[in-house]
């Protein structure tokens, strides 16, 4: 049923080696094609909709949901509506990754639409990544778009990465977090190629002692384009802190757009934003150990996007 | 060995070029511990930067046991066995110590490797999973610097003011490790310093000032010519202080 090309995507996006542990559904060609649940970790299909309903008994400890998504023919748009319900006091991983090999001339596109609610002192781990490969000229394009929930007490940590090959994106992440709940982002994105990505990620801290971090990494190469626009909002008494930084090389263009809007007089909120080459001192000391100008490019690049 | 022969250094600077280094001569012998000495702003640091090959030389030769290595590059020079650690080291965003020495190595590490963090003062459990970022001190990320190269097998080494920054009790330990190092290899090691500690580990002192050699000799001869010096380093006469108690 899963051919090599779905096995060596799966491999990328999700670390799957095989079949996964747990729960999981794969969805290929816009329709699931494997799918698996526990007594802890259901998942049903989407009535009125493209998707799937994933929910997460409460006090589910260690547990990890696979969602991938594999496209591999040109020409198909996959929309598709996914929403995960943490149950109270749970602590589980969630993996979604999204790899497309488009063999041919024409564009291939996932478009997810993500909806989580992190309940009552529950601990969510999520896991994006985005991944593009083939020969032909057709683009591959991954709109994801994904709202959070994370009520009182609750943590959610969300790990967005965008490895390579993916030809044009614009990602949009909001995020609402509630009294003493704590959100934790890392995005790391690569563009090269004439490849055009855009994020968008707003936080709102609405509940009391709330808090954020939200931590951007990125390289953009040869004419490729990247455009951020972290926000983070206070509207309570509470904490943020958005760092972004970016690493420009060859023609690559990018902007990087923080901002930090204090609605209530005891928000603490700090935005650091920078972007520049890479130091021509780090690319030194890495050639004095015996690396490289190549080797010590690509392992300052690995380290700032591991 | 490492011959130096009739090198000069210019740098480009705001005001155009600039000669930091003039007609440099030098033979520096295996197992011998040298230490660059003199003012501020004399040119020790960029001979070292030229023997490494940060600075492209203006002219003259550099001979690592014989064979030219002036226009080798960096990474071709380190591979023969020349290392530099730097006065200001740089940091990595995401880089661990653990990578780093792996990377000084050229092999996967192994706890041998950790010895060199001890031999620096650090705990490698603590240490090695940590990023060589804003996070550290500068006297810890000065210590990982110089196990980069303490964990080679250098034929040249060159730790540029290594006492800079590091705290007492470490300093006792790195005097005690280059003391070490100078005892069982065969590298020559050279320590460019203004301490009187590092200079008392000297095979010889070689002394640098206005972009030349000033003195080379041991200790006990080029000491009192330093210190003889050391009142007042202005290069033009005066009268000593003379401002300082006008009415």
């Amino acid at each position: 049923m899963l051919n090599s090309i779905d096995k060596h995507i799966l491999e990328i996006v999700a670390d799957l080696h095989g079949t996964p542990k747990g729960a999981y559904n794969i969805r290929k060609n816009g329709a699931g094609v494997d799918r698996s649940i526990t007594p802890n970790i259901e998942i049903r299909t989407k009535i009125d909709k493209p998707g799937i309903d994933v929910i997460v008994k409460p006090g589910t400890k260690g547990e990890t949901v696979h969602i991938p998504v594999i496209l591999t023919a040109e020409g198909l748009h996959d929309l598709v509506y996914n929403t995960f319900d943490i149950g109270e006091g749970a602590d589980v991983t969630v993996i979604a990754g999204c790899g497309i090999h488009n063999p041919g001339e024409k564009n291939a596109q996932h478009d997810g639409v993500h909806d989580f609610i992190v309940r009552k002192g529950a601990r969510m781990r999520y896991v994006e990544k985005h991944y593009g490969e083939g020969k032909g000229s057709g683009k591959r394009i991954l709109n994801p778009r994904t709202i959070v929930v994370v009520e009182e007490d609750g943590y959610a940590e969300m790990e967005l990465v965008q490895i390579s090959g993916v030809d044009n994106t614009l990602r949009v992440t909001e995020v609402r977090v509630k009294d003493n709940a704590h959100l934790f982002v890392t995005e790391r994105m690569l563009t090269d190629g004439d490849q055009f990505a855009e994020s968008r990620i707003t936080v709102e801290l609405a509940g009391l002692d709330a808090s954020t971090q939200v931590i951007s990494r990125s390289v953009a190469r040869d004419r490729s384009q990247q455009i951020f626009y972290p926000r983070v909002i206070g509207l309570n008494r509470c904490r943020g802190h958005v760092q972004c930084d970016a690493i420009i090389m060859d023609e690559a263009r990018i902007r990087s757009i923080p901002e930090i809007s204090a609605q209530h007089a005891d928000s603490q909120l700090v935005h650091e934003a920078a972007i520049g080459k890479i130091a021509g001192e780090q690319m030194i000391k890495l050639m004095t150990l015996g690396l490289s100008e190549k080797e010590a490019e690509d392992t300052i690049l690995e380290g700032f996007l591991k | 060995m490492l011959e130096i022969k009739n090198l000069s250094v210019s740098l480009e600077g705001k005001n155009g070029t600039v000669e930091i280094l003039r007609n440099i001569d030098l033979k520096l012998e295996d197992h011998l511990l040298y230490v660059f000495t003199g003012p501020n702003g004399g040119g020790k640091s960029t001979l070292a930067k030229a023997i490494m090959g940060i600075y492209k030389t203006t002219s003259g030769e550099i001979l690592l046991n014989g064979q030219d290595i002036s226009s080798l590059s960096i990474t071709e020079r380190a591979l023969l066995g020349i290392g530099y650690a730097f006065q200001q080291p740089p940091r990595f965003k995401g880089l661990t110590v653990g990578k780093m020495m792996e990377i000084a190595t050229g092999k996967n590490r192994t706890c041998e490797d950790c010895n060199f963090l001890y031999n620096v003062g650090l705990c490698p459990q603590d240490y090695i999973g940590r990023e060589v970022d804003s996070s550290l001190s500068g006297g810890e990320v000065k210590r990982i610097e110089i196990a980069t190269l303490l964990v080679r097998n250098l034929k040249v080494a060159i730790y540029d003011e290594p006492e800079a920054g590091i705290d007492l009790w470490s300093f006792n330990r790195l005097i005690e490790t280059f003391n070490n190092l100078h005892e069982q290899y065969d590298t020559t090691i050279i320590l460019i310093s203004h301490q009187e500690r590092i200079i008392n580990l000297a095979d010889e002192i070689i002394l640098i000032a206005d972009g030349t050699i000033k003195e080379k000799g041991k200790k006990d001869e080029v000491w009192p010519l330093i210190m003889q010096n050391a009142t007042c380093s202005c290069r033009t006469s005066c009268d000593e202080r003379v401002g300082e108690n006008a009415q």
